[in-house]
């Protein structure tokens, strides 16, 4: 199998505050990898060093084998341009917790904006990928509604479509399930379910327990910026090996 | 309800669900209605006082408001309003993106520019550009302290009139800077992370992600901003650009009638910024959508 993520080391710090230190993990082609931890623990910056929404401080971040928001020359490292940093993150989607739809922007023009500014790509093929996009998350019908006329459940639906628009052949999730009121969970997680079955590359960082357990391959407990525990989730989750993950999952199982 | 229903509700309306509407007799007034009615009078005896006052000369108001003179003084200000507010826009758009950059040199520019535009009365600007040849007595295009490909006369292409748009221009461009700058900050910075992380470049997410969305906070403090703007240009007649109010000055200092003639140009003020205060209105619904 093929590796889309390979994280060597990596370290992130915030002034004098060290948020990442030293993270090693793979994620392979078609794996589903779930990171779980108390809040603060760095998983969601880590998340965000994926696509250098972050810029990793030490150590190496491979995306597809090549390094995420730099270059290496010569045995010398070079910060990539805007415009470089740029291609590299059409291939990585991201998907918030928040959201952060358009709200300028009709759900349908959220889904064909980077396409068609991007990539160039002809309006009318986006404008019906963009349509198939929408029917796959069940949103055929708010094609023309604005985000704010939209429930929680239902930006969130048109943010993967969002994602999924630029053909990313990775998804990275950010609590995508967080800020939703408990009866929309589920239809989000839905439409995550169906990418999971299409063998999506999904890295997902979530407080959804049961989703975890249910569709990830590895299950990744983070803690204080290290990776405490990782494996598969049924280990993990029925015979956590460290003290830390027992505690944690002892709160929130 | 099995007892009989208090006279008060005796017309109340039946909704489909059956709830009861209340109609309530409305709270009075009455302090409300003295006050309306005094200020009521006073405002018609002050304008009644004023309409019919034979010093206002309302014959030789009627005779100048439309002449040519002073139309072409009115020409000339909404000229000057429109070149000075694109001046100003353009020049406030690049201050706010300078002022907003990571490198301190151009953020320091930006800064410095506010700082002293801002901190200089507008009429003192005006004369400085209008006398601007005392200091700078050639402009030309040419290597620094090497040769000159062409110059000309300060004096000819700083004219009254380029004089007045750099001033007016100028100034505003460091107000218009900060409400720009506001714009862009307000919105938030979720937005630009998912504009980066769909594969957006900076230029892209500025263009089509956060500048519509600052519009809706840049637009109305920049209709005020024209609004006063075309107040302002009256200020021009310091440089003698013939706008309306020194064609205004130039009419009254030759037959004494100062009270109709600034009446005249009071009219047209007014007209001008209802026009301005109604497009600003559209515009303004138009990117409230």
């Amino acid at each position: 199998m093929m590796t889309v993520v390979r994280a060597e080391g990596v370290c992130k710090r915030y002034g004098t505050l060290d948020v990442l230190k030293g993270i090693d993990l793979e994620v392979r082609q078609g794996e589903v990898l779930a990171m779980i931890g108390p809040s603060g623990s760095g998983k969601s910056t880590f998340l965000r060093c994926v696509n250098h929404l972050e810029r990793v401080d030490a150590g190496r971040l491979y995306v597809h084998d090549r390094l995420v928001g730099y270059e290496e020359r010569g045995g010398k490292i070079y910060e990539l341009a805007d415009h470089a940093v740029a291609r590299q993150r059409r291939g990585i989607g991201m998907v918030f917790q928040r959201f952060n739809l358009f709200p300028h922007m009709t759900a349908l023009e959220n889904v064909m904006a980077a396409p068609v500014l991007v990539k160039k790509e002809p309006k009318a093929a986006v404008r019906e990928r963009a349509r198939d996009l929408l029917a796959r998350v069940g949103l055929a019908d708010k094609a023309g509604s604005y985000p704010a006329q939209l429930s929680g459940g239902q930006q969130q639906r048109v943010a993967i479509a969002r994602a999924l628009a630029m053909r990313p052949d990775l998804m990275l999730f950010d609590e995508p399930t967080s800020a939703l009121d408990p009866e929309l969970v589920g239809e989000v997680l839905d439409v995550m379910r169906a990418l999971v079955e299409d063998g999506m590359t999904m890295i997902i960082v979530t407080h959804e327990m049961g989703f975890a357990r249910e569709v990830c391959d590895t299950l990744v407990f983070m803690d204080g910026g290290v990776v405490i525990e990782s494996g598969p989730p049924g280990d993990l989750l029925n015979a956590p090996q460290h003290e830390r993950t027992q505690a944690f999952l002892s709160k929130v199982l | 309800m099995t007892a009989p229903s208090p006279k008060v509700f005796s017309k109340t309306a039946q909704r489909g669900d059956g709830a009861v509407a209340i109609e309530a007799v409305p709270l009075r007034h009455p302090g409300r209605w003295v006050g309306s009615a005094v200020l009521a009078f006073l405002v018609i005896f002050l304008l009644q006082g004023w309409a019919a006052n034979p010093r206002m000369q309302w014959d030789v108001v009627g005779e100048y408001l439309f002449s040519p003179a002073v139309l072409q003084g009115l020409g000339t200000t909404l000229l000057l309003t429109v070149l000075a507010m694109v001046v100003g826009v353009a020049g406030g758009a690049v201050l706010a993106i300078l002022r907003m950059s990571s490198n301190p040199l151009l953020s320091g520019l930006s800064a410095f520019y506010i700082w002293v535009f801002r901190g200089t009365p507008l009429l003192v600007q005006l004369l400085f550009w209008y006398f601007l040849s005392a200091v700078v007595p050639k402009i030309g295009l040419g290597v620094p302290w090497g040769p000159t490909f062409f110059e000309f006369d300060t004096n000819q292409i700083i004219t009254q009139m380029t004089a007045a748009v750099l001033g007016l221009g100028l100034h505003e461009a460091a107000y218009m800077g900060e409400i720009v700058r506001a714009g862009i900050t307000s919105v938030d910075v979720g937005q630009t992370e998912a504009a980066h992380a769909l594969g957006m470049t900076r230029f892209q997410t500025l263009r089509k992600i956060v500048l519509p969305q600052a519009m809706r906070l840049i637009i109305p403090p920049t209709g005020n901003q024209a609004v006063s703007m075309l107040k302002t240009t009256s200020l021009v007649f310091a440089i003698a650009v013939p706008e309306l109010l020194t064609s205004i000055q130039g009419i009254y200092s030759r037959n004494f009638q100062q009270v109709p003639l600034l009446t005249v140009a009071c009219i047209w003020y007014l007209v001008a910024t209802t026009v301005l205060n109604a497009g600003q209105y559209y515009i303004e619904r138009r990117f409230n959508r």
